[in-house]
């Protein structure tokens, strides 16, 4: 691995859900420490693009490197290369039948054979970062949105991922809960973390993105750093986007 | 009805053999059905049409059929079901471990016919689960095992063991064909002993011979409503 090559590079990737074509020759390369935040209409392909980066959306043609090596196969070589790169989701998808401790727990015992004490130890370390320590012998069910998902975030770092990817991680969270949510992971962009953001939150797309990325209907429109983008969009598609969600 | 009382003994024993048939193929059933729900979901083709085709054949051949082949097929393949004198088993459950197969033959029987059910309550609860729990289990990199065995199972069992429970009860059932196939001293195979060799009346003797089911299956029936009460608590 050397140092100046990106993390993460997609090239030419094309996406067929039958015969809608939701990922449009997309060419993308985020460099390692970037925080890339992905933003555009719904439909426009932008989850889809974050859930190929761990090929939980297989893609039709094109390629994806992680890290330098091309994406797997599905077998053990891609649970390795997933194992590397955290996912946090809209929904959360804690694990329903664990405690929020075991949820974080899992991967380091199972997949990296941790000693279940020494991985205790280190979940609490980072329940505690996250502000849900007190939370940690609960059930996700018994938890607000905001700290489910603050625990699915302890969850993915668990794994000491190189790159983390985002999908809509405030989507599905109540206004005043999108706050608590969003301070951990602009902590994480300023610690170096490599990300990438699918969200519709303009403000931390402003303050914590290195770049912007700017999807419609399966193609890459533009990208640009925040300050850029948002104050001089290029296509007009994006001023389109930016004029309708601005504007309240 | 004084042959329940004059033959309490035969009927007990029966009753107890036919108890013993059937937890020893629900264990058999349990197992080949959730091989046989892992086989239809796995990523590897050939695997799943191997459950497909075990799903296919015995879900839908009548249990007569099976019991046929189970009791005049497998002697005529030269085999005795001596696989299931598990040391241990054949301790506790003295039957399993005798040269007559007949019990090992009806063991066999029930739980390859059973399975196919099991293996489709197993299915039905593993599509239970919201796809996120096994999507979120693959992005920490869990493997297809390891994600079956601590995330989508475990999860997928609460939602199943209702319908499972159901064909457990069918299955105890089903369990009285097995004294026409030989085995001899089950619950049924007891009844018609007492009418046909002993000449006690019939419809006395089968009443007794339906308690015995009934005690098997109406606290199993309860238990199941019982899990499905605190289930709906727990929601």
């Amino acid at each position: 691995m050397t140092a100046g090559e990106p993390l993460i590079v997609l090239d030419s990737v094309n996406k067929w859900f039958g015969p809608l074509h939701v990922l449009q020759d997309v060419s993308l390369s985020v460099e390692r420490g970037e925080v890339v935040v992905v933003i555009g209409p719904s439909g426009s392909g932008k989850s889809t693009l974050c859930r190929a980066i761990n090929r939980l959306e297989p893609i039709n043609s094109g390629s994806i490197t992680f890290d330098g090596q091309p994406l797997p196969a599905e077998g053990r070589a891609l649970a390795r290369l997933r194992s590397e790169v955290g996912m946090v989701f809209q929904s959360f998808n804690l694990f329903a039948h664990k405690t929020i401790l075991q949820n974080v727990t899992l991967g380091p015992v199972k997949v990296r054979k941790e000693r279940p004490a020494a991985a205790r130890d280190r979940a609490m370390t980072l329940l505690e970062r996250v502000g849900i320590a007190s939370q940690a012998a609960k059930y996700p069910a018994q938890l607000s949105g905001g700290q489910q998902q603050r625990a699915a975030i302890a969850r993915a770092l668990a794994m000491q991922p190189k790159a983390m990817l985002f999908d809509e991680p405030t989507s599905a969270l109540d206004p005043e809960m999108v706050g608590e949510v969003l301070d951990v992971m602009t902590s994480l962009a300023r610690e170096g973390m490599t990300m990438v953001v699918v969200t519709h939150e303009m403000g931390f797309a402003r303050h914590a993105a290195n770049r912007v990325v700017f999807m419609a209907d399966g193609q890459l429109v533009e990208q640009a750093p925040p300050d850029e983008f948002f104050n001089n969009p290029q296509s007009e598609r994006a001023k389109d986007f930016l004029s309708k969600i601005l504007t309240h | 009805m004084s042959v329940l009382v004059d033959h309490l003994d035969v009927f007990a024993s029966g009753l107890w053999l036919t108890f013993q048939l059937c937890l020893l193929s629900a264990i058999g059933a349990l197992l080949l059905g959730t091989v046989a729900a892992v086989m239809r979901i796995s990523p590897v083709p050939p695997l799943r049409w191997v459950g497909s085709a075990y799903v296919t054949v015995f879900r839908n051949c009548p249990l007569t059929i099976v019991f046929f082949f189970a009791a005049f097929g497998l002697p005529a393949l030269g085999s005795n079901a001596d696989f299931l004198r598990i040391p241990g088993l054949t301790t506790l459950f003295s039957r399993l471990g005798v040269d007559i197969p007949y019990f090992r033959f009806a063991i066999v029987a029930l739980s390859v016919y059973t399975g196919a059910f099991v293996c489709e309550a197993i299915r039905s609860g593993i599509n239970a689960v919201p796809p996120g729990q096994a999507e979120a289990a693959r992005a920490i990199g869990l493997t297809f095992t390891q994600n079956l065995r601590h995330v989508v199972l475990p999860q997928a069992w609460k939602a199943a063991i209702v319908p499972l429970g159901s064909v457990i009860i069918a299955m105890i059932k089903n369990s009285a064909l097995a004294g026409f196939f030989g085995l001899v001293g089950d619950l049924s195979n007891s009844g018609v002993n007492l009418t046909s060799a002993l000449g006690e009346p019939i419809i006395p003797v089968f009443i007794g011979v339906s308690i015995g089911f009934l005690i098997m299956t109406v606290p199993l029936g309860l238990l199941l409503d019982h899990i499905e009460r605190r289930r709906a608590v727990a929601r």
